[in-house]
């Protein structure tokens, strides 16, 4: 077994969050894949530090949680508003991206 | 601290000395073989569960495991941090905002574009056999280093990305401060209902200063019952005997009588008499047509 197993894991990670958000209509759960999808790419950092040696893979992985955290607090809030006002969370219904 | 040492030495102890090249021991052997189905399994449990909340479990079943991949691979704080922060704090955050959102909102089965899932089926399955493939072709003769020497050396994992982070990417590092500040102030702002726009409910101050700025701060007369019936048709009379036309209900007023003709011949007794039909509801409706 080589760390390369760890890569091939990510990927097929990240497909899966891809084809979870073409597939899925509720906006929350397309939001989940998209989390999954960035943890499948920190799997992949974390795997390269590894392999070279060095720690700039983990730092940025710890860069890519932060942005995650900022991105899923707007996106939240961003759903939450849109479900306010249009009873509704599927992304079918948000088709006018006003009022 | 002294979970990340142990986590540490779990790390060292899974990795047999080896300064140079990075040999993979069989406890992370095991390890990967037992996480990295756990982690897919919650990935395809999180696409195929009809229910948001179930999704949402799923994906924490593979965020933990993928933190624990993270500690076998020698780095054990982004492991820690990777449970703490996303199973812990963002995967709760997801759960509150379905629970607000309504757990009843599942996916719609229909099918908006047709053949949409059957060709995302077909790109995801591509994609991930191109990906996997040049990735398996890639790093077939890629040597890999390993951490071993760089966590022992210094004040080990955490030590080290501190000091990265706080001399190589001081800069970003202070760039990711900015990006929270905005993003908490952009969370208030769109979370933030306004109370005073058109279409919101008033508050319970703002009815009662309207009711005492307008002409009649209590309440309409009610219908008469001191004339011969009590109906809330009959006008509630003043002292002088005439009618107090605040008293009169303008929905009664307004309808004409060939419409009442029916409710009055109910009353009185001379039109149909409610008999077990009435329960079922379907004469009834006939005479009202």
């Amino acid at each position: 077994m080589t760390p390369t197993y760890y890569l091939l894991l990510s990927a097929l990670l990240f497909s899966l969050g891809a084809v979870g958000v073409l597939v899925r209509r509720n906006a929350i759960v397309v939001f989940m894949c998209v989390e999954l999808m960035l943890n499948a790419v920190n799997l992949t950092l974390v795997t390269f530090s590894r392999m070279h040696g060095e720690l700039d893979g983990q730092v940025m992985g710890f860069f890519v949680m932060v942005v995650a955290a900022a991105e899923v607090v707007v996106g939240l809030t961003i759903i939450m508003s849109i479900f306010r006002t249009r009873r509704s969370a599927s992304v079918d219904d948000s088709n006018l991206l006003k009022y | 601290m002294s979970l990340l040492n142990l986590a540490q030495d779990f790390v060292v102890a899974a990795q047999p000395a080896a300064p140079v090249a990075d040999t993979i021991g069989t406890g992370e052997t095991i390890a990967f073989w037992i996480l990295g189905p756990l982690s897919l399994a919650g990935a395809l449990g999180m696409l195929f569960a009809r229910n948001a909340v179930h999704s949402a479990l799923w994906l924490v079943l593979t965020m933990l495991s993928l933190g624990v991949i993270y500690m076998v691979q020698q780095a054990p704080f982004l492991g820690f941090v990777q449970i703490i922060v996303y199973t812990g704090a963002i995967m709760m955050l997801f759960l509150f905002v379905l629970m607000l959102v309504g757990r009843d909102s599942s996916d719609s089965i229909v099918e908006v574009l047709r053949g949409q899932r059957l060709a995302a089926a077909v790109l995801g399955v591509g994609f991930a056999g191109l990906v996997v493939g040049s990735l398996a072709q890639a790093f077939t003769r890629v040597r890999s280093v390993g951490l071993a020497s760089v966590n022992n050396s210094g004040g080990g994992n955490v030590a080290n990305i501190g000091s990265e982070l706080f001399t190589k990417y001081l800069f970003v590092f202070e760039l990711t401060s900015a990006l929270l500040i905005t993003a908490a102030v952009g969370a208030m702002v769109l979370a933030y209902s306004d109370r005073h726009g058109k279409g919101e409910k008033k508050t319970q101050r703002e009815l009662v200063e309207e009711r005492f700025k307008g002409d009649r701060p209590g309440s309409l007369p009610g219908p008469g019952v001191f004339a011969t019936a009590n109906s809330v048709a009959t006008p509630a009379l003043l002292p002088d005997g005439s009618v107090a036309e605040e008293s009169l209900s303008a929905l009664i007023e307004t309808t004409t009588k060939e419409r009442l003709a029916d409710d009055v011949a109910g009353v009185s007794g001379t039109g149909h008499q409610a008999d077990a039909h009435a329960l079922t509801g379907s004469a009834s409706a006939k005479e009202g047509e």
